[in-house]
């Protein structure tokens, strides 16, 4: 089975507290810890898992600046076959939807049977993978925490959903799956295997490889853009609880009692 | 302004779901003048009860019935949606499972813009619609500025719209039926196979009054003992985050939020930490402060 894995490079949101810079037009981005999306890493391993089983090869894909090379090198460094950059100075400001075009153009250069993303990325909106399927006209399901390959055509994949249960669906291939975290457990990358991928060659590719015009995908295209970033203001009804951190406490547990939340 | 709004309405065992209410608060906010028509699509008994339900507070309620929507594909429902809703429309829906495999697809077919899980909306501006939206796992919140012109497809996340007590609509019901299905044969690309129940777990965190939640933060296993210990001072369970479940630290009868529990203790207590604010946002909703 071809597949391909579209993977962002994102802030680390584990490794960094997010703070927003002064006129908040961005985020703080100096000294940032930045590494693959979690789900995508997820995507990755269940890529890798199943060209084990089945055979065939894995790409990874992501549309990003030149630093994007490190996230292919470690997905590469886990086993992917190969990785693209789609790299053009016109990508850059694209919503999700011009994302999703360039990661279409790249999916129609190639000849694959799958296409995997991770259920979101650091914005959150968890979009490109529904719009990736829909401008292909290919079946979609997200938030897969389950895949079974069935036959040639077709896949047996479950779909996590509220309360903890698992909606199984039939799609037929070719399609695209958003892989939700802890579908398996991405295997360790040694820093050795890293380095061996250092001088591999990642092939990029630009809007004319990819037959866009600037105006498909550039910035000129863009309905949704980011104003501003700010800090939830606090709310009403919070108290915040000040002194030592025994006088906290006690204060703590009195309210709790008082207000019925603990039993002396 | 006034464009013609849809709410997608959830519902389960012929009964609405929560959000129907909180899409009507939306769409006032959003629009009062404008209309806002509310969607039901099922197969059975159940679907007339739950359209009479959507117009106790929506002014037009259309209604689409058939076999193939007795457990709702997101497949075969945006399909049908792209053949009905009107090019240049606003369209509702919750954020959650069924919103987002929906949802982006839908806005292609609509080609119209999109915006994913809006915890507020702050009114136009021009063309554009300005809203609040979360990044970085809610670590900081963002207002992003969204062209409308062309139509627009919104998920609204669970909770973050009070439903207002209902006012008496006396809705119309429509049946769209033969509109959004004459002439079209069944999605079979992708197809319903069953649900697969959770697991009962040897506690239950939806019954308990107080909750000690530990998520990445505790950083290994071995910590956990701290939180057990936590709660059983306090007289309470234990729950966790998505992230302790992935590494099969606790059972996932334990996990809160979309995924996991919807939990309404009178105590909740967690690490206002790096990470899992929006999980816990998600799991609060609907706990009377």
């Amino acid at each position: 089975m071809e597949i391909l894995v579209c993977v962002k490079r994102v802030p680390d949101t584990w490794e960094n507290e997010i703070e927003i810079n002064r006129d908040g037009a961005d985020i703080k981005r100096e000294d940032m810890v930045y590494s693959v999306n979690e789900w995508d890493n997820y995507a990755v391993e269940e890529a890798i898992r199943i060209r084990e089983r089945v055979g065939g090869s894995v790409t990874v894909v992501s549309v990003g600046d030149k630093e994007s090379e490190e996230v292919l090198r470690r997905e590469m460094a886990m086993g992917a076959n190969k990785g693209i950059l789609a790299r053009d100075e016109a990508f850059k400001g694209c919503d999700g939807r011009g994302i999703a075009a360039i990661l279409k153009a790249v999916v129609e250069k190639g000849s694959y049977d799958l296409v995997l993303t991770g259920v979101q990325s650091d914005s959150g909106a968890a979009q490109v993978s529904g719009m990736l399927a829909a401008m292909l006209d290919w079946p979609f399901a997200s938030i897969v925490n389950q895949i079974e390959v069935m036959g040639e055509r077709t896949l047996k994949v479950g779909r996590e959903i509220a309360g903890g249960n698992q909606e199984m669906n039939e799609i037929t291939l070719p399609c695209v799956l958003s892989i939700q975290t802890g579908i398996n457990e991405p295997r360790y990358v040694g820093i050795r295997r890293i380095r061996k991928m250092a001088e591999v060659e990642i092939p990029e590719y630009g809007a004319s490889d990819l037959g866009l015009s600037a105006e498909s995908v550039g910035e000129s295209s863009v309905r949704v853009k980011v104003k501003d970033y700010f800090v939830p203001m606090l709310g009403e009804g919070a108290e915040m609880l000040k002194g030592s951190q025994e006088d906290v406490v006690e204060k703590l547990i009195e309210l709790l009692k008082s207000k019925g939340g603990i039993k002396s | 302004m006034s464009r013609q709004m849809f709410s997608y309405i959830l519902h389960k065992d012929g009964v609405v779901d929560d959000t129907a209410l909180e899409m009507v608060t939306a769409a006032k906010k959003l629009d009062p003048e404008s209309s806002n028509t509310a969607i039901v699509m099922g197969a059975g008994e159940g679907l007339d009860s739950v359209c009479r339900e959507a117009a106790c507070f929506y002014s037009e309620v259309w209604k689409i019935d058939n076999e193939a929507l007795f457990y709702p594909n997101a497949e075969m429902v945006r399909m049908l949606l792209g053949r009905i809703i009107p090019r240049g429309a606003i369209v509702l829906m919750p954020h959650e499972h069924f919103g987002m495999d929906l949802g982006p697809g839908l806005s292609i077919k609509l080609d119209s813009a999109y915006l994913a899980d809006v915890v507020d909306l702050e009114g136009m501006e021009g063309a554009f619609l300005n809203v609040v939206r979360q990044e970085y796992n809610g670590q900081v919140n963002t207002r992003v500025a969204c062209d409308i012109s062309a139509g627009v497809v919104i998920t609204l996340r669970p909770g973050s719209f009070e439903a207002d007590e209902p006012e008496a609509a006396l809705g119309l019901v429509v049946d769209e039926s033969s509109e959004a299905l004459e002439g079209v044969t069944p999605e079979v690309r992708r197809r319903f196979l069953g649900v697969v129940e959770a697991e009962i777990g040897d506690v239950d965190i939806t019954k308990a009054d107080v909750l000690v939640s530990v998520g990445r933060g505790i950083e290994n296993k071995d910590n956990l003992s701290i939180i057990f210990d936590l709660a059983k001072a306090m007289g309470g369970e234990v729950s966790c985050s998505r992230p302790i479940v992935d590494s099969n630290w606790l059972e996932k009868s334990r996990q809160v939020g979309t995924s996991g529990q919807t939990v309404k203790p009178k105590v909740y207590m967690w690490r206002w930490g790096l990470v899992d604010r929006f999980n816990t946002w998600e799991v609060l909703r609907g706990i009377p402060s």
